[in-house]
């Protein structure tokens, strides 16, 4: 994998944010409005190259690592957009990359990174199970040189603007293996070619994130699609997860940093009392108090980025970092939200729209509650709480 | 089709500039490429893509122009030069730096050169021109429209708001103006490729100059900043009487008539 000097870094930057310009606050309300899809700016990323910034050269990318992936991703929502329409198509590719076969990442990887495929999709929550992926219930059965797929998944996002969905099934029921966090596999699913066994359907969310309810009705995997390891789908899909929470750290630092901006903008011009309301204290410190929380959340998210790129193990870090930035960037959403007083809930001025977005990362990938609870166990020997 | 872009590397006029000693304080600046020399750039990058050939951008100054060398190659140009002179000239002006490119130019081959109309800088326009009466090549200055065919280039030049058509045979020296194109930004395979493209590192030894070569010809006396805007003072009361203090403000404040 290369790496990027401050130099290059700084060009990526400034890159994407040029890019960025093309796409002023004004479409973000519009697509926000309309709930669309960000399909021109979803394409614009594609043509250049954004997205593929983690395939490996050999496959059409640029071999980057996460630390460039993440400046990607949070120049994007630092500049008032939404990288989440278009984020999975980074990183999902991860699963083919780290257990696929060889002939999977030639099948796959430079489709992928040409954007002539889209693997945005991923199937692993469901209804009843939400954060308890071992108790997921939809079945894949092997018949002949086929799995059979039925069930069902929630909060699938972009499924509809995918061609591929990675999907996590159980392939051994859960009273027949040693360990439960055994006989879940992991398949690349075609939905173009299934899709008539397939049925999506959106739902309709506080904010424009295009999340769907996806049933599958005998939907056919051919074996060679399944990808590592039969029954070893869990832990497949846990070193992906790694990358996820870098990746949104990174978005909710985007988010938390034009939070920021906003406000000192306003609070420098916005004049009451004859004076710029940023003279108040009571304006100011909460602006500087959460800038301090997302440069220190920034810190952990460059940390765990590092220790991604390098091959250490970083699932400490990367969680910590989804849960400070996350965090910090609430504190920022809020502080903007007394900034602009009325006018931040005018949708005319975007505050209210990005304040709806931001609150997503306290929730999801993964709830800061069970990120809180990962690390009281699993870093600091706590007793499990759950 | 041999194409040179000569650059620029200058400190971002949209923010704050600070000057001590009467020099801008680097500190605090930020560093871009001259935007009319980013006009130049994607101006080449188009003759490239139509014609063939090469793009060689070349720039004087330090090391840290190297960063504004990758964005051009990032972009899309094919090869660089860094004409460091950090360790060997002091002070220089337009003519240093018109010597030094003279210099450059002696052994090379080239069927368009493209600048800068001016750089935002010091805003001189003059490297241009006068490069061009060095090198005994034609040279048409804030161009806004440029088609090469064969040996020839037809030219549009804005002439203070009108145009000027002119046809020009090449070897020729154009300057951009604003209004020629649209200059991309680099993509990220744009980035990729660019570390893997040459950055040729010069000094004036290897052009065969001294530093008494290059002494500049004028001396800055003085840097100063322009009087900072203040706010605007808004008369009242009946119209004679605004128009009796006006013209006494104009006369005994302002000193203009």
């Amino acid at each position: 994998m290369a790496k990027s000097t401050s130099e290059e870094l700084d060009l990526i930057r400034s890159s994407v944010r040029s890019l960025c310009e093309k796409f002023p606050e004004s479409y973000w309300r519009e697509t926000d409005e309309n709930k669309a899809y960000p399909e021109e700016f979803i394409q614009a990323l594609t043509d250049e190259g954004w997205l593929s910034v983690l395939i490996p050269e050999e496959y059409g990318g640029a071999g980057l690592g996460m630390v460039e992936a993440g400046a990607i991703l949070e120049e994007i929502n630092r500049s008032g957009g939404n990288a989440g329409a278009g984020h999975a198509q980074m990183y999902t590719m991860g699963a083919i990359l780290r257990h696929g076969s060889e002939n999977q990442k030639q099948r796959y990887l430079p489709k992928i990174a040409s954007g002539e495929l889209r693997l945005q999709a991923f199937g692993i929550t469901e209804p009843t199970a939400g954060s308890d992926t071992t108790s997921i219930e939809t079945t894949a059965e092997l018949k002949g040189d086929r799995y059979i797929v039925n069930g069902q998944k929630i909060w699938t996002s972009r499924a509809e603007y995918s061609d591929l969905m990675l999907l996590l099934a159980r392939t051994t029921p859960k009273d027949q293996v040693k360990k439960k966090t055994d006989g879940l596999s992991l398949f690349i699913l075609d939905m173009q070619d299934q899709k008539d066994n397939i049925t999506i359907r959106p739902i309709d969310t506080m904010i424009n994130h295009a999340t769907t309810e996806v049933f599958f009705e005998n939907v056919e995997i051919p074996v060679e699609n399944l990808v590592g390891v039969e029954g070893k789908g869990f832990k497949q899909v846990l070193s992906g997860m790694n990358a996820e929470r870098i990746l949104i750290s990174s978005e909710s630092i985007g988010d938390g940093l034009y939070f920021v901006d906003k406000s000192v903008q306003y609070a420098n011009e916005r004049e009451v009392f004859n004076r710029p309301i940023g003279q108040n204290q009571g304006v100011q410190f909460p602006i500087a108090e959460s800038y301090m929380d997302i440069e220190a959340a920034k810190l952990m998210r460059n940390k765990a980025a590092e220790m991604f790129d390098e091959g250490e193990n970083c699932g400490a870090e990367a969680n910590m970092a989804k849960y400070l930035a996350s965090e910090a960037t609430w504190k920022a959403a809020n502080a903007a939200m007394t900034t602009y007083g009325g006018y931040g809930f005018a949708t005319e001025y975007n505050i209210e729209r990005k304040f709806r977005e931001a609150r997503l990362f306290i929730v999801a990938p993964i709830t800061n509650n069970l990120v809180v609870s990962y690390v009281g166990q699993h870093v600091l020997g706590l007793p499990r709480s759950f | 089709m041999n194409i040179y872009v000569l650059m620029k590397r200058t400190f971002d006029t949209e923010e704050k500039i600070v000057i001590e000693d009467g020099r801008i304080d680097e500190e605090g600046a930020e560093f871009i490429i001259n935007p009319y020399d980013e006009y130049a750039i994607e101006e080449a990058i188009q003759l490239r893509d139509e014609h063939g050939g090469e793009i060689t951008v070349v720039t004087i100054g330090g090391e840290d122009a190297e960063k504004q060398l990758r964005t051009a190659l990032a972009m899309g140009a094919d090869k660089s030069v860094l004409i460091n002179v950090e360790d060997d000239v002091e002070e220089s002006d337009q003519f240093t730096t018109v010597k030094i490119l003279e210099a450059f130019f002696e052994d090379k081959e080239y069927d368009m050169i493209l600048a800068g109309n001016v750089a935002i800088d010091q805003a001189s326009g003059q490297i241009g021109p006068r490069l061009a009466e060095s090198l005994d090549i034609p040279c048409v200055t804030t161009i806004t429209n440029l088609e090469v065919d064969g040996d020839k280039a037809k030219i549009e030049r804005d002439v203070e708001g009108d145009v000027e058509k002119i046809e020009v045979s090449t070897p020729v020296l154009v300057t951009c103006q604003q209004g020629l194109n649209e200059p991309r930004y680099p993509s990220l395979p744009g980035i990729m490729k660019a570390k893997k493209k040459p950055l040729e590192e010069l000094e004036l030894d290897d052009l065969d100059l001294d530093e008494d070569d290059v002494e500049p010809k004028t001396k800055t006396i003085d840097v100063f900043l322009p009087p900072e805007k203040e706010a605007g003072k808004i008369l009242e009361g009946e119209i004679d009487d605004q128009v009796n203090e006006l013209v006494g403000l104009l006369r005994n404040e302002a000193k203009v008539i």
